[in-house]
């Protein structure tokens, strides 16, 4: 039998274009910067909400874990995982909390926290929004794990949850 | 006196223009390479969203330390992947991508190229 070959060239062209929708159309790409886990912060230097000190990466290397939680007291789901971040100060021992108050008023930060307290062990400023992007923020509130290496355990997209809470737990015994 | 003073401030208004200008070009070209993460297919350069003005900020700062295109695109795929460059870097995952445009159209060359042949026999028959 003689196979035409123009055919089965454009059979075997239908066929590709068709695995490839198949398989990209089942696949979720939701994006997120999950690629960060495993590598360090690196090097950066903040100022705290007060003005008077400097936060780096040498002050963080001094604790056994470091969750960075950026955060502003206009944002509406900071205020769900705030609850969570003061269980996490009273239940964990060996991690302390740096909040980065993004893009904020000293006035308005510094009024949420005195409403429902304060679970940050620093608490640092970037009213420019420039730092968030050194630690591949793209939106808030985002909470990055690292040890004392800098190296980053989990990241944290979207308001921390119960199960989160579990998690860092666990993940700091 | 008032005139020599406009003259002078036009002049180094003009001469501030002029040195900056580049800077400006090259800000306008990696804005338009860089995606806006946060909205849906813009570039940080058409979307006015806090991430796309933050990130133009950053992209200003580099700029000013004297970092080059290429510095300041790994700089941010290193903190948010590739997804963030419209222009990916070539690699094994997107070889077809680059190549596929070239083939098809090799390939539809030859293609109009065996028809005609065969069209040329067929009237010579």
């Amino acid at each position: 039998m003689k196979i035409n070959f123009f055919r089965a060239l454009v059979f075997l062209i239908a066929i590709f274009i068709l695995s490839v929708f198949l398989f990209s159309l089942n696949k979720v790409k939701i994006y997120d910067t999950q690629n960060l886990v495993g590598q360090s912060i690196g090097s950066f230097e903040l100022k705290s909400v007060n003005g008077k000190e400097i936060i780096n990466e040498k002050i963080l290397k001094k604790n056994q874990y470091t969750l960075i939680n950026f955060w502003a007291s206009w944002c509406a789901p900071c205020r769900a995982e705030h609850k969570y971040l003061m269980k996490i100060k009273k239940n964990s021992k060996n991690l302390k909390i740096l909040g980065i108050n993004f893009k904020d008023k000293e006035k308005d930060a510094k009024k949420f926290i005195e409403e429902f307290g304060n679970p940050y062990y620093f608490l640092a400023k970037d009213y420019e929004g420039r730092s968030s992007i050194n630690f591949g923020i793209y939106g808030i509130p985002e909470s990055i794990l690292i040890d004392k290496n800098l190296k980053i355990i989990k990241k944290f997209i979207g308001p921390i949850n119960h199960e989160d809470f579990n998690n860092i737990l666990k993940l700091t015994k | 006196m008032i005139n020599k003073i406009i003259l002078l401030f036009y002049i180094l208004l003009n001469v501030h223009n002029l040195c900056f200008a580049e800077d400006k070009e090259l800000e306008k070209e990696i804005y338009k390479n860089l995606r806006c993460l946060v909205c849906q297919g813009q570039s940080i350069s058409d979307s006015n969203s806090d991430f796309a003005q933050t990130l133009k900020l950053v992209v200003q700062d580099k700029i000013r330390e004297g970092k080059s295109k290429q510095e300041i695109y790994d700089f941010l795929t290193m903190k948010y992947g590739e997804w963030i460059v419209y222009k990916p870097k070539f690699n094994r995952y997107n070889f077809l991508l680059w190549f596929l445009p070239y083939l098809v159209l090799i390939l539809g060359g030859v293609i109009i190229f065996i028809l005609l042949k065969k069209r040329k026999n067929q009237g010579v028959n």
